[in-house]
């Protein structure tokens, strides 16, 4: 069997059902192999789109999301999404093309390293050297992707290899790699002291992260947070994997978190850390982070554990695990509950007086927390919904409302700005009976605005919600507040007039620019039938708030 | 109420102070695939993790290779280091090398400008520190010296005053004593 139809064969036995691409000279083979494969090609417009296409496919489905690229600058195009993958522990596989063997090392027309190139941003990658290898390394590309804490792995392909005659013996025998042995189980005399520090705490926080969402835990840790009425919050990442319409949530912590989960953090005697991280984002100033807290750390990577806070009790495991047996030592202590009534006072008098919060507009003007509260009611709260980066992104994690797991996908560790648009197609490519919407920013849509022809093209329905405010919003309230009000590179401008770009891909477009019409132009959006855009003037100037300025404590959240 | 006050959060202590304060030997089996080097000092570049010495060469076993490489624990927290390594897919066994159970040895060669009147002492010298002299024309000697990084150092400092032309060491190699 020639070695690129074996290439398929491998990806039909680990189940792959969509892949997204863009094809190139060096991956013909591949491409021609494809037209015999038994799966879908959503064909991109710019590989770092299919690349986000991949992740949001991963982030929506659970399971392993797959990009192509062709050598040299389709596979340099893909780097943006490696990258994102590898921060926010997205399990992917990337499958580029390079040029023949004879050329690797000559320069040779669209040859680039991208092996080398990707080493810092892979979780594991394989450079095809005997086309034998390929239905093995692609077993073990999914295997790695896949196990452990989840990640991007690249496959490189070379030309020539792709065409040659192979041998295929299907992969499925489990993977054996005596360098990659995650550790899954959760030590369990850890554990046991992990339930009596519990026991113990008179002000518990339970921090949860995305690590939560990739184990698929959000049942086990709800199940824990219900054993005792712990408060609850969450990074950027792990929204939705605990109700945020639940009593023990605190709202999402950090720069953008609300008041109350931040201030909880700094008082809490005891912090459960489940499937985070502890990045800059959440702790501020690390010397005044939490200062009065013991820590508990789960996590899948040891390498997480004392990277940034030293944790009193590690845990190293996978959280579907771990959760479960904590919750039985737990509750085998019997703990008295009205332990916490003094600690849920004091959170309930900081909700009382900090709630998230905003001024409201004037006649007809559209705020965007009004902007996402509308998205909310229009969706029934039960949209998949992806953003871009930058003020949107947080207000909708602010005031959108997760209640439920892989619901909430963007771009938390790199922050690329374009991530939502593509990342939405390849949502819905997973989830096509989900309601899903791009929640966009003027200042990222257009950086991977091309994606609108392969949502057209591809018959793939996704809704765009722009708020646009004329700003690279986020860098423009970061020069007001601390710069000086010194302007410079966040003015918009009118181009592009984005209902008419949105019908010349062939999409749907819609204007709003009047608070009276949103929802019924919200719903006439959801409701056209295929791709559309929905162009929605917010307010210009609003800034994000409260916030953590960068480098300071939780305590001194301002806004 | 059971034992929950066996735990009381007033006694938990995190570890250790991540800086040991003092130089590590890290020896690492890899497999011997092409990259594979790269990926490790790739890893140190990335995490700002600095090399002090660097030694690569094959094991009994064809199919691994060792990686010998010292480093500065009073800069860098060695624990972070070794759970990093331990990331790539490639790396078998790291293993931080104690000091007292570990034999480690540095080869260097020594150019050393030796003009007459100088030789006698150079290679006097060279017999106390149980060196070679490898290379000898009329200018100058080359000395080889196998030992400790300290005793290296040491040899180096006492040639160093006689004009030392150039000089190449290997970065340290070790092995555990005993039989494990």
């Amino acid at each position: 069997m020639r070695a690129a139809d074996a290439l398929f064969r491998s990806l039909e036995a680990e189940g792959v059902d969509h892949i997204f691409g863009i094809p190139g000279g060096a991956n013909l083979p591949t491409y021609d192999a494809l037209v015999d494969a038994d799966l879908r090609h959503v064909q991109a417009r710019h590989e770092q789109a299919a690349g986000h296409a991949a992740e949001g496919y991963a982030h929506a489905s659970g399971k392993v999301g797959v990009a192509f690229g062709t050598s040299g600058p389709g596979a340099t195009n893909l780097v943006t999404a490696i990258a994102d993958a590898m921060m926010d522990s997205v399990p992917t596989v990337f499958i580029t093309g390079q040029v023949r063997t004879d050329l690797i090392g000559t320069d040779g027309f669209q040859e680039a390293d991208i092996v080398g190139i990707t080493m810092p941003i892979v979780k594991h990658s394989l450079l095809v050297t005997e086309p034998e290898h390929i239905p093995e390394y692609i077993h073990e590309a999914f295997h790695i992707a896949s196990t452990g804490r989840p990640g991007p792995v690249l496959v490189d392909v070379p030309q020539d290899l792709a065409r040659a005659e192979i041998d295929y013996q299907p992969r499925t025998e489990p993977v054996e790699l005596s360098g990659y042995k995650p550790t899954v189980e959760g030590n369990l005399k850890q554990i046991r002291l992990a339930a009596k520090a519990m026991a113990n705490a008179r002000r518990p926080v339970i921090y949860t992260g995305g690590g939560v969402k990739n184990a698929n835990a959000s049942a086990e840790l709800r199940e824990l947070c219900d054993s005792d009425k712990f408060p609850v919050t969450s990074t950027l990442m792990g929204l939705g994997c605990f109700p945020s319409d639940s009593e023990q949530w605190l709202g999402m912590l950090g720069m953008h978190g609300t008041r109350t989960a931040n201030y909880a953090m700094d008082e809490a005697d005891l912090i459960i850390a489940i499937g985070a991280r502890f990045d800059d984002r959440i702790t501020g100033k690390l010397s005044e982070f939490a200062p009065s807290a013991k820590f508990i750390h789960i996590d899948i990577d040891p390498a997480e554990i004392s990277k940034n806070v030293p944790a009193h009790i590690p845990i190293v495991g996978d959280v579907k695990l771990v959760l479960p047996k904590l919750n039985r030592e737990y509750q085998a202590l019997q703990t008295d509950p009205s332990r916490l009534d003094g600690w849920w006072s004091r959170i309930r008098a900081w909700q009382n007086e900090y709630p998230l919060t905003y001024e409201p507009g004037t006649e007809g003007e559209i705020k965007p927390q009004l902007m996402v509260e509308m998205m909310h009611k229009v969706t029934g709260g039960d949209a998949i919904i992806t953003s871009d980066v930058g003020q949107h992104q947080m207000w909708a994690a602010q005031y959108y409302g997760f209640n439920q797991p892989r619901k909430w996908i963007n771009s938390g560790g790199l922050g690329t700005m374009g991530f939502g648009l593509p990342a939405a197609i390849g949502a819905k490519v997973a989830r096509p009976d989900e309601q899903v919407v791009c929640l966009a920013g003027d200042g990222s849509l257009i950086m991977n605005v091309q994606e609108l022809a392969t949502a057209v093209n591809e018959e793939v329905p996704v809704k765009v919600f722009l708020m646009n405010n004329g700003f690279m919003g986020m860098v423009r309230q970061w020069q007001e507040l601390f710069w000086s009000e010194r302007y410079s590179g966040v003015e918009n401008g009118p181009s592009p007039d984005w209902v008419k770009l949105a019908e010349a891909f062939g999409a749907g477009g819609l204007r709003c620019e009047d608070s009276a019409d949103l929802e019924e132009m919200m719903i006439a959006t959801l409701e056209h039938d295929g791709p559309a855009l929905l162009d929605v003037r917010v307010s210009p100037r609003e800034n994000c708030y409260p916030m953590i300025p960068a480098g300071n404590a939780a305590r001194d959240m301002v806004g | 109420m059971a034992s929950t006050d066996m735990v009381r959060l007033e006694d938990l202590h995190a570890g250790r102070s991540p800086l040991s304060g003092r130089k590590h030997v890290l020896s690492i089996l890899v497999e011997n695939k092409p990259g594979v080097l790269a990926r490790v000092a790739g890893l140190f570049s990335r995490r700002g993790f600095n090399i002090d010495t660097l030694a690569v060469g094959p094991t009994e076993d064809p199919e691994v290779s060792r990686i010998t490489l010292t480093l500065d624990g009073a800069v860098h927290p060695i624990d972070q280091v070794t759970k990093q390594l331990h990331k790539l897919v490639n790396v078998l066994k790291i293993r931080d090398m104690e000091p007292e159970e570990t034999v480690a040895r540095e080869m260097a060669l020594f150019k050393v400008s030796a003009a007459v009147e100088n030789r006698a002492e150079i290679v006097q010298f060279a017999e106390i520190f149980r060196a070679k002299i490898v290379d000898v024309s009329r200018r100058a000697l080359i000395v080889e010296v196998t030992g400790s990084h300290d005793k290296i150092e040491a040899f180096e400092s006492m040639l160093r005053p006689h004009g030392l032309l150039e000089m190449v060491r290997t970065g340290e190699v070790a092995l555990a004593r005993g039989g494990d």
